[in-house]
C-alpha cells in the first residue's frame, strides 16, 4: 500500500523577511514520544542548510515538516507563497512491473520540453541514460536521475535527503560538487540532510546538528567547535568532521571519467590533483595535532579512486 | 454468420477489456491485486442489495464496492492487523454475506452461477450502452488524473511534496475500480474480474517500454482474449466467462516465450 501523505499546506502565512520557510518551536509526536521538539529552522532563498545528526535524530522528520508531508503537533510554521519545491527522497524503489525510463521519470510531476530534459540529464552527467529503464540504474546513477528530475522543475527550494547514500567515496565527492554547482546555477535554496559526519560541504551556509532538538547550529566550522556537537558525537567524530572544500583540478563522472573543472582554481590544487577530498584547516586542527596524520590516511582514497 | 447475441457479447467484452486494462495496470503497479479481488467479491452483496432495495444492479454493485474499499481504508488506518489479513477478512466475508443474503431471497429466481462467473451471452442493448457509456466516462477520468495518479504510484511523498495530492488520487482510483467491477460483473462474473484486470497487464509488461504503452497493449491483449475466448466457448460449448480468462492466460503464457531471440541484431542496451 502506498504511504499516507497528507496534503502539503502551501497556503500558509508568507514567511516574513523574505524567508522561504520558517519553523519556530516545531515538534512532531508519534505514539506519545516526541520525534522532534523545539525545532527552529529558517531557510532563506539561495542558501544551503545542512541537517546532520545520528540515526533517529529526526532529520527526515524535520525535512518532511519542511515539505509539508507531516503536520507538526507543536510550534508554528510559515511558508512563502508559491514556493516551487524539488524533492529528492532518501529512498525510492520503483516497482519492477512498471516500465519506466529515465526520461519518463523526468516528467513524473509535471511536463517539460524535450530539450530541457536532455539538458538536465546532461547536467548531472547521465545524458546517455535517457532511455534506460530506471530499475537498471546503479545507485549513483539513480541518485543523479532523481537530482536531474528535481532541478528540471527549476525549484526555489531543493530538498535532498541523504543524496550520497549508496554512492562510493569518489561519487560522493562528485555529488557534493554537483550540488554546489546546482545552487550556483539555479540560485535555489537547498536543504541537505546527511548522517555522514565526515563531510559537510564548505558551501553550506548553516549546519543544524539535530538530536530530537537542535543541539547546535551555525557555520560548519563553528558547529565542529561546539561543545554540544562534541558531546553528541564524541571527540572521535570531531576529529573526523572534515569540511569538504573545493581543491580539485578535475572531478569524476559516474563512470570514473575525468571531468576538468574551471581554470584559475586554488593553487593548492596541484598537490591534490587526484580528486581526493581535502581537509580544511580550521582552528580545531590544533586540538588533535598528534592524531592528525593517523586519520588522514584512511580518509584519502586517492590511489583507489584514480586508477584510470 | 455471426448471430446478434454473439456480436453483442463480443462488443460488450471488448468494451470491458479496453476499460479494465489501464486500470489493471495500476492494480499491478500498486500491488493491489488482492484489493481488487476484495472489491469484486463484495459485488455479490451489491447485487443482492440492489434486488432487495429494487435499484439498478450496476449502481448497487458500485456502491457496495466503494463502501468495502472505504471500510478497508478505515481498518487500515486503525492499525493492529496487517493489510493482507484485513483483505482476506473483508474479501471472504463480503462474498459469504452476499451468498447468504442471496439465499434468503425467496420468490425470486436468481442465476447465482451468472453472478459468479458471468453471463456474457445474455448481454442486451442496455448493457452494451452501460458498458460503452460508463467505460468512456471511466477512461476519460483516468486520462484526466493519469499523471498525478502515476506520480502517486511511483513516489507518493515526492508527489505530495511537489504539490500533488496522492490521497485524493487513490480515492478517485478506487472509485474508478468500483466502476469497472460494476460494468464487468456481467461479462466474467465477480470471481474472475480480477483476472481481466491483471492478466492482460501482466502479459503486456514484457513488451511495453512505457506506462502508457503498457496500458494500450494490455487493452489489445484483453480484447483479443475476449474474442478468442468467446469463439472457443461457442465451439467447445464451455462457459464463456472462464473461457475468456483462459484465453487471456494463454496469451500471457505465449508472451513468456523467448520472442526476442527471433529478432537477430537487437541487443539490450543496459543489461
Amino acid at each position: 500500500m502506498d504511504a499516507e501523505a497528507p496534503k502539503p499546506d502551501f497556503a500558509q502565512a508568507p514567511a516574513p523577511g523574505g524567508a522561504l520557510f520558517r519553523a519556530q518551536g516545531v515538534g512532531v509526536r508519534r505514539g506519545g514520544d516526541w520525534l522532534i521538539r523545539g525545532i527552529d529552522l529558517t531557510i532563506d532563498p539561495g542558501e544551503i542548510v545542512t541537517l546532520i545528526g545520528p540515526n533517529g535524530s529526526g532529520k527526515s522528520t524535520t525535512a518532511k515538516v519542511v515539505l509539508g508531508l507531516i503536520r507538526p503537533d507543536a510550534g508554528k510554521i510559515e511558508r512563502a507563497a508559491k514556493v516551487r519545491v524539488g524533492y529528492v527522497p532518501q529512498r525510492l524503489s520503483i516497482d519492477e512491473t512498471l516500465p519506466f525510463s529515465v526520461k519518463r521519470l523526468m516528467t513524473m510531476t509535471g511536463p517539460a520540453p524535450e530539450a530541457d530534459i536532455r539538458a538536465a540529464l546532461a547536467r548531472v552527467g547521465i545524458g546517455h541514460l535517457a532511455d534506460a529503464a530506471v530499475q537498471r540504474l546503479s545507485g549513483g546513477e539513480f541518485q543523479r536521475a532523481l537530482m536531474a528530475r528535481a532541478i528540471l522543475r527549476k525549484p526555489d527550494l531543493l530538498v535532498l535527503d541523504e543524496p550520497v547514500q549508496g554512492v562510493d567515496f569518489a561519487g560522493e565527492v562528485a555529488l557534493y560538487e554537483l550540488i554546489r554547482d546546482i545552487r550556483n546555477e539555479l540560485g535555489c535554496a537547498i536543504l541537505l540532510i546527511s548522517h555522514d559526519l565526515h563531510f559537510v560541504m564548505a558551501e553550506t551556509d548553516r549546519v543544524l546538528c539535530l538530536n530530537q532538538h537542535v543541539c547546535c547550529a551555525g557555520t560548519p566550522q563553528s558547529v565542529a567547535a561546539d561543545p554540544e556537537y562534541r558531546r553528541l558525537f564524541g571527540p572521535r567524530a570531531v576529529e573526523a568532521l572534515a569540511v569538504y572544500q573545493h581543491h580539485h583540478d578535475h572531478a569524476h563522472g559516474p563512470h570514473g571519467e575525468v571531468i576538468p573543472l574551471r581554470a584559475g582554481g586554488d593553487p593548492d590544487a596541484h598537490s591534490h590533483g587526484d580528486g581526493a577530498v581535502c581537509h580544511a584547516h580550521h582552528e580545531h586542527d590544533h586540538d588533535h595535532g598528534p592524531h592528525h596524520h593517523d586519520k588522514d590516511v584512511p580518509d584519502d582514497p586517492a590511489g583507489a579512486t584514480d586508477g584510470q | 454468420m455471426v448471430s446478434d447475441f454473439l456480436l453483442h457479447a463480443a462488443l460488450a467484452g471488448i468494451g470491458v477489456a479496453i476499460v479494465a486494462a489501464p486500470l489493471g495496470c495500476f492494480v499491478v503497479w500498486r500491488r493491489m491485486a488482492y484489493f481488487g479481488d476484495t472489491m469484486a467479491h463484495s459485488a455479490l452483496l451489491g447485487a443482492a442489495a440492489a434486488i432487495a432495495f429494487d435499484i439498478d444492479a450496476t449502481l448497487g454493485v458500485f456502491t457496495i464496492s466503494v463502501l468495502v474499499a472505504l471500510a478497508l481504508l478505515a481498518l487500515e488506518r486503525r492499525g493492529g492487523l496487517a493489510t493482507d489479513t484485513l483483505l482476506g477478512l473483508l474479501s471472504h466475508s463480503a462474498l459469504a454475506v452476499g451468498l447468504v443474503v442471496m439465499g434468503m431471497m425467496t420468490g425470486i429466481r436468481l442465476d447465482l452461477f451468472g453472478y459468479l462467473f458471468g453471463d456474457i451471452l445474455a448481454v442486451d442493448g442496455r448493457d452494451l450502452a452501460l458498458i460503452w457509456g460508463g467505460g468512456a466516462v471511466i477512461l476519460g477520468l483516468l486520462a484526466y488524473i493519469w499523471r498525478p495518479l502515476l506520480a502517486a504510484t511511483v513516489a507518493p511523498d515526492v508527489a505530495a511534496a511537489e504539490g500533488m495530492n496522492p490521497a485524493r488520487q487513490r480515492l478517485i482510483f478506487m472509485l474508478l475500480l468500483a466502476g469497472v467491477i460494476a460494468i464487468a460483473m456481467k461479462i466474467v462474473g465477480i470471481l474472475l474480474i480480477t483476472a481481466l484486470l491483471i492478466i492482460p497487464a501482466a502479459a503486456a509488461r514484457r513488451i511495453a517500454h512505457g506506462p502508457e504503452a503498457m496500458a494500450a497493449i494490455a487493452a489489445g491483449i484483453g480484447a483479443l482474449a475476449v474474442v478468442g475466448g468467446l469463439a472457443a466457448a461457442v465451439q467447445a460449448d464451455t462457459p464463456a466467462g472462464p473461457t475468456i480468462v483462459v484465453a487471456a492466460l494463454v496469451l500471457f503464457l505465449a508472451g513468456l516465450l523467448p520472442w526476442a531471440r527471433l529478432r537477430p541484431g537487437k541487443e539490450t542496451e543496459h543489461g
